[in-house]
């Protein structure tokens, strides 16, 4: 087997969150404990169980080897040997950055949903900090299992199990705990992921079974799930037989891909996103734009770009079309939005625009800035939806219209606003700005009249931020608000460590490039060979 | 002068049958249905002995009239101790007034 | 020959200081102010502008002791991003144009820091003022000091941030707060130019349009990325050329000295981008409009200047620092730090001088008729920096930088002048409520006036010399192009003529000003709690209803300015007096290797003298203008002239209507499509999905319906016709014993029928 076993390390990433959910339930299950008292414990085991991959990210980050193409901190054994499936988990420039990414967006939407530090606001019993704690806890302990385990996976077949295991928690933390309309929210989200997913079980068997054939655990040939195998075995594809008249690779890529493209999400597959940040609590909204979107980009990555860069090269130009597709239209439905979630869920649709286009280019600039931008816009957006949801909190509305003058009550709270919106809009020295230079750099000699109509929504984000901020936080003060509260502690919690990292990145961010470059690059490489 | 041969025989046991065949078919009395009956076995007994004269040879017909007859003794007596059972249970011989084994 | 680095590993200190100064006021700024009251939220500003300050001139210093050639320090501070053949490290560089913009910020700041500890005293939010300011300065020397195009990028959008934050301080009255956003949004407009500019000039470097040259990068050979490094042999006599952000490696390769056709020293790369096209354009072309896009969007000019009137919003010493002496001129300083790029397409030229010339009058003749004082130094500010584009545009660049630099200081001291004014009239914007105010605030007054006579061109004063230089340049500039009409010898001579008739609008509208404000009676109400601007100052210490002479933490900086502004003429004596070069020419010479291959007409001594004469005589024409029209208010023959022209006055005073003009274009059409598309997204992206919901749905229904009622329906059946038929067929029995045996006897006969037909 290639690839030997080097290091458990993912496997504890991925596993202490389970074992949590296994003791949550299990505590639940015997029903030795008090409701309250089991409330507090389960608080206790999430952070905790996100608290230690945490670390462990950070640790990987550190040791990880930017300078080498090969994959790291490898575990890996059979699994299921009758189909050659293997438990084959490790990282890799693509995916370095985004294991890290997800252990830090668990672990931050975790303390967001502790109920420490009211203060004087009080939070009634359907709140999602009160409301079934333990089986809330279990469930976003699951979901980031489902997480990471889709990052860190190398076989395809575990892959797509993590993919399908993270499709149960979201639906039932947007079902229980949303908002008003949180049945149709879930149940759309539901549905549109699983009709991805589809798509992409079938290719995925397609590329099963017209596959390389390898020697398995018990030494016959077999064919494989491994998606590094596959890989250095692109070439097999094209000479596989022509599904419905068309060219196996073409059909096999645009399943694969309206498959990610739905995680993404590229419009016109978009719709479900607005209503599901809408709905759902504000921890869930976090994950959900800081980590789950990334997974429809990095599979990109990991599966069309890497295993059939042939059909990549064929399909370029339609997905930076509809990158900037994205990045425009989403910018201007920004532009009409009233309600302050809606406004930052289309602002995310816009911004993974920008890493649909840079990815489409095929060059390094535009490869990296837009694995840059996945990461930067997981902090950033992460930081925007804490700060609607402390708002959400207070007002019980996210009416733009409906404040108005708020900066002069909640100065601090303006502040991180401010921070956030002008990050998320580009502006250098924050972190949204190098991603999308880098993306438009890399764009521009490809693709010059997309990257030019792309470039004017510098123009309308800056033009919907900060008439959101006129609006909300400018002019006189709605009398309604007068005793509003500033943030308190465990908002200062989750927004300042995002805060700093946006900054830091914003001034460093070779700090990830330097981690994904030479991935990137040996992925290009293989792109331009064929 | 005719001499007898088998058909004149096959046709008074015909005659017979048919004559208790519609005695049994319309006569509405249990006690005349039994009558009726009485002749379609002696009309059977005629073809017997008819068969065995002129076709078989030996006793064997004349054996199976025997028996015909100690039958229809025997069925007259059942026969009649069902319409006595009957009359007690209706108060009448008619038999369309005894329909319970109808649907 | 490359540039020279001279390695000086202290730089970044010069932009950290403010800075930490922001970082500081920033977090603990309103409990410091709380605890120990606002002194020591200023002297952490002041603190950290002076130290800065200190750090540019020991810079000075060390560049002084350097030979010409050699003035370049570099400080390397860490890579940002290496991808490809892109480059991107946080660094910074001085090279004797950047020093100049860095001695003009940090001293120029220096001073408004120390002049707004006296005019933003009663502000309760002083801390938040400081803090801005602060990091006005750090994004202003980010962007002068960036040794690439990105730390430029960085400072650029950094002061467009802090502008926002500074018009919209007073965010509490919406108007300011939108002044703010709509300057932002302009300058976006400027940004996506520079961008797109210099994304053009990367990848025509990187040979990335051509398929042939030596500059290409030919992407179809198998394995090549686009985007990686480039097919260029790295160093050609010493000199690295192809793609680059870096502005020395990019002066080097372009420089005219190394692209000599014909030479064996020509490295070619200037060659390259003026042949190379793109979309049928001259590439290099292309690169500068839209490099130059960016400028007018950040220095307000034609077509972007919109948002400078409304910035005036902000406190008066921002707009002095910011809209007047330092933001304002980056779009100058960029086209400038790039002369080797802009002189090589005349085209490029020739609309860079035009849009500045029309910005100049136009501007100018707003400025005629406003009324409210700030307004009228907004609008002499895009004039002036109209002026400056003549310059850098015609190819007059030290001449361009040096009217930046003169214009720095003189206009800082007019607004900050309006500003002691507006003080001490309490608030007081409109020119037609002061008056007299030259007995009541003399310091104000006499560098006011001087300040006045420097903007106008008056001899021995600054302004005339930096001026006349970009005039007389013009004047002999045969070299420009417009795109369409091909070279225009005319365009120079033109333009100065335009830029004539614009200085004696600035001589004329800035006495104006003069005299409205400081001549005559005073105006004033006493009532002022009506102006507009009073909510703030509510809490004012000044309650005495007469205008008053601001403390002296003000007139000390009105005086420094004042001083400096007469004092920079020292600096840009003409050659025509002196016989050499002008001090400032020879000092930014390094920095401008194109300069000295513009091929301007020889202009005979007389002429150049001739010429001189005559601007200094319109000057005095607009003055005696304004003197006979204004001086001590008495005259009635501005309000007749308005009486008989009321359509013109209208048109004018309304600044021609641009605004509602970009409105009706722009806003509005934006307004209008975000709305379509939000119903697209809503009606059509999500109906779709909803319509491809209930097609399902309607499919399920068809299909639940089939079940229930064809298969289900089927298997009922049976058991229906079974029951049926067995209830039908029970009927045959009786019971009548004579029926079953008619039955018998009709079967009987049956099979007797049969027998004899069927069988027979």
């Amino acid at each position: 087997m290639d690839h030997p076993t080097t290091s458990t390390l993912l496997s504890w990433m991925l596993f202490t969150p389970l074992a949590g959910v296994v003791t949550i339930t299990a505590l639940v299950g015997t029903g030795i404990f008090a409701k309250s008292k089991m409330n507090e414990l389960s608080r206790a085991i999430a952070l905790f169980c996100s608290a230690v991959p945490l670390v462990l990210g950070i640790y990987l980050w550190a040791n990880y080897d930017g300078a080498s193409t090969q994959v790291q901190f490898v575990h890996h054994f059979a699994w299921i040997s009758s189909l050659n499936v293997e438990y084959f988990v490790g990282v890799d420039g693509t995916s370095v950055s985004l294991v890290v990414l997800s252990a830090l967006v668990s672990f931050i939407a975790t303390i967001a949903s502790m109920p420490w530090c009211q203060g004087k606001s009080h939070l009634d019993d359907h709140h999602f900090t009160q409301h079934k704690v333990p089986g809330y806890m279990a469930m976003l302990l699951l979901l980031q299992v489902g997480m990471t385990g889709t990052f860190i996976s190398l076989d395809f077949f575990l892959f797509y199990v993590f993919w399908e295991v993270m499709l149960l928690p979201m639906y039932f933390l947007i079902g229980i705990w949303g908002g008003p309309r949180k049945e149709y929210a879930a149940i759309k989200f539901f549905l549109y992921t699983l009709a991805g997913s589809v798509l992409m079980l079938l290719a995925l068997i397609a590329l099963y079974y017209r596959g390389p054939l390898v020697p398995g655990a018990d030494g016959i040939a077999h064919h494989t799930f491994n998606m590094l195998t596959m890989r250095d075995h692109a070439a097999d594809y094209l000479v596989a037989p022509a599904i419905l008249g068309v060219q196996f690779t073409h059909i096999v890529w645009i399943g694969l891909f309206i498959g990610f493209a739905i995680k993404v999400p590229m419009f016109p597959f978009h719709t479900w996103l607005p209503d599901a940040h809408v709905e759902a609590p504000t921890p869930i909204s976090v994950i959900l734009a800081g980590v789950l979107l990334k997974m429809g980009s990095y599979g990109m990555l990991r599966v069309n770009w890497a295993i059939l860069p042939e059909a990549t090269r064929w399909a370029s130009y339609a997905v930076a079309l509809l990158g900037t597709i994205n990045i425009v239209y989403a910018a201007f439905v920004c532009l009409a939005q009233r309600d302050l979630k809606k406004l930052i869920a289309y602002s995310s649709v816009s911004h993974m625009g920008f890493v649909l286009l840079g990815m489409a280019s095929l060059t390094p600039q535009g490869i990296e800035g837009a694995v840059l931008q996945m990461f930067t816009h997981g902090i950033i957006s992460p930081m925007l939806f804490l700060i609607v949801g402390v708002i959400y909190d207070r007002a019980h509305h996210r009416n733009i219209e409906g404040f108005g003058g708020l900066a002069v009550q909640v100065p601090e709270y303006t502040a991180m606003m401010g921070l956030a919106f002008f990050a998320s809009m580009g502006l250098p020295g924050l972190a949204g700005f190098v991603g999308e230079f880098l993306v438009f750099s890399g764009a521009f000699p490809i693709f010059q009249l997309l990257t030019i109509l792309s470039a004017t929504s510098v123009v309308i984000t800056a033009a919907y931020y900060l008439w959101t901020i006129q609006r909300v936080f400018l002019g006189k003060l709605n009398e309604k608000y007068k005793d509003l509260i500033d943030l308190n502690w465990r908002e200062r919690m989750t927004l300042y460590p995002l805060a700093a990292m946006a900054l830091w990145l914003g001034f460093y961010p070779q700090a990830v490039l330097g981690l994904v470059h030479s991935g990137m690059d040996q992925l290009l490489r293989s792109i331009h060979a064929g | 002068m005719i001499t007898p041969t088998l058909v004149h025989f096959l046709i008074v046991g015909a005659l017979l049958f048919t004559l208790g065949f519609i005695c049994v078919l319309t006569r509405r009395n249990a006690v005349g249905i039994l009558m009726g009956v009485e002749l379609i076995l002696n009309a059977a007994n005629v073809n017997f002995v008819a068969f065995n004269h002129y076709v078989a040879g030996g006793l064997a017909g004349q054996m199976f009239g025997v028996f015909v007859i100690v039958l229809a003794a025997a069925e007259a007596a059942v026969g009649l101790a069902i319409v006595v059972s009957i009359y007690q249970t209706f108060r009448s011989i008619d038999v369309t007034d005894v329909d319970l084994m109808r649907e | 020959m490359p540039t020279p680095v001279t390695s000086a590993n202290w730089l970044w200190l010069i932009p950290a200081f403010p800075a930490l100064g922001a970082l500081l006021n920033a977090a603990l700024g309103l409990r410091l102010q709380r605890k120990f009251g606002k002194n020591i939220v200023h002297s952490i500003a002041v603190g950290a502008m002076v130290a800065s300050t200190t750090v540019a001139w020991l810079a000075f210093a060390r560049m002084f002791g350097l030979e010409a050639e050699e003035r370049f320090l570099r400080d390397l501070l860490w890579p940002m991003a290496h991808v490809g053949s892109l480059e991107l490290n946080f660094a910074f560089a001085l090279d004797p144009l950047s020093m100049v913009m860095v001695l003009v910020i940090t001293n120029v700041a220096t001073l408004i820091h120390i002049y707004s500890t006296g005019y933003m005293h009663d502000e309760p939010a002083y801390w938040r003022f400081f803090m801005w300011l602060n990091l006005f300065v750090f994004a202003m020397l980010l962007l002068v000091m960036g040794d690439n195009f990105a730390v430029m990028f960085f400072g650029w959008e950094g002061v467009g941030l802090c502008s926002y934050g500074l018009i919209s301080f007073w965010y509490t009255d919406l108007e300011k707060a939108k002044a703010g956003m709509k300057a932002f949004v302009v300058n976006r407009f400027g940004d996506f130019g520079f961008v797109i500019g210099l994304f053009l000039l990367f990848w025509t470097l990187a040979g990335h349009w051509s398929a042939t040259s030596k500059f290409s990068s030919d992407t179809r050979v198998s394995g090549r990325i686009p985007g990686s490094a480039t097919l260029l042999p790295a160093q050609e006599h010493g000199i690295k050329i192809g793609p680059t952000i870096d502005f020395r490696e990019l002066k080097d390769q372009l420089n005219p000295e190394h692209n000599k056709a014909g030479t064996p020293e020509d490295v070619g790369i200037a060659q390259h981008l003026t042949h190379e096209t793109i979309w049928g354009v001259p590439v290099i072309f292309l690169i500068c409009l839209f490099l130059f896009v960016g400028a007018t969007g950040k220095s307000a000019q034609i077509p972007l200047y919109v948002w400078l009137p409304d910035a005036m919003a902000g406190p008066t010493p921002v707009s002095a620092l910011i809209h007047a002496a330092t933001m304002v001129t980056a779009g100058v300083y960029m086209v400038a730090r790039l002369n080797f790029l802009f002189a090589l397409s005349p085209m490029a030229m020739g609309v860079v001088a035009t849009v500045g010339c029309l910005t100049a009058i136009f501007a100018a003749t707003i400025g005629f008729f406003q009324y409210d004082i700030k307004k009228v130094l907004a609008y002499s500010t895009v004039s002036q920096l109209g002026f400056m584009f003549i310059g850098v545009g015609t190819g007059a660049y030290w001449a361009g930088v040096f009217h930046l630099f003169t214009h720095a200081f003189f206009k800082a001291c007019l607004f900050l002048g309006s500003g002691s004014v507006i003080m001490g009239c309490h608030h007081e914007q409109d020119m037609r409520k002061m008056g007299g105010l030259w007995k009541k605030m003399p310091r104000t007054a006499w560098t006011y006036l001087l300040a006045c006579m420097a903007i106008a061109g008056m001899p021995w004063m600054s302004g005339f010399y930096s001026k006349d230089e970009i005039l007389g340049k013009a004047y002999a500039s045969g070299h420009l192009a417009l795109p369409g009409l091909g070279a225009t010898p005319w365009l120079g001579p033109t333009i100065w003529a335009v830029g004539l008739v614009a200085a004696f609008g600035t001589a004329y509208y800035m006495f104006r000003s003069f005299y409205m404000t400081f001549t005559g009676e005073y105006r004033g109400g006493t009532d002022h709690h009506d102006a507009p601007a009073s909510a703030h100052h509510d809490a004012h210490g000044h309650h005495a209803h007469e205008p008053h002479e601001s403390p002296a933490q003000m007139t000390l900086v009105l005086i420094a300015l004042a001083a400096a502004a007469f004092g920079a003429l020292f600096l840009g004596i003409p050659e025509a007096w002196t016989g050499h070069e002008p001090l400032f020419a020879k000092w930014l010479e390094p920095s401008l290797p194109a300069a000295a291959h513009i091929p301007f007409s020889e202009t005979p001594k007389s002429v150049e003298l001739g010429l001189m004469a005559l601007s200094v005589l319109i000057g005095l024409c607009g003055w005696g203008l304004a003197h006979v029209l204004y001086f001590n208010n008495k005259s009635t023959v501005p309000a007749r002239l308005l009486a008989q022209f009321p359509r013109v006055h209208k048109v004018i005073f309304n600044k021609y209507y641009v605004d509602e003009f970009y409105d009706a274009i722009i806003i509005r059409p934006a307004l209008v499509l975000k709305e379509i598309c939000f119903w697209i997204d809503r009606n059509i992206i999500d109906g779709l999905v909803n319509l491809v919901g209930l097609i399902v749905r309607i499919f399920a229904n068809i299909d639940g319906a089939i079940d229930k009622y064809l298969v289900d329906g089927l298997v009922n059946f049976t058991g229906f016709a079974v029951m049926e038929s067995g209830r039908r067929i029970r009927r045959l029995q009786t019971g009548h014993i004579q029926n079953y045996l008619y039955g018998a006897l009709g079967g009987a006969l049956v099979f007797v029928v049969l027998n004899y037909v069927v069988l027979k």
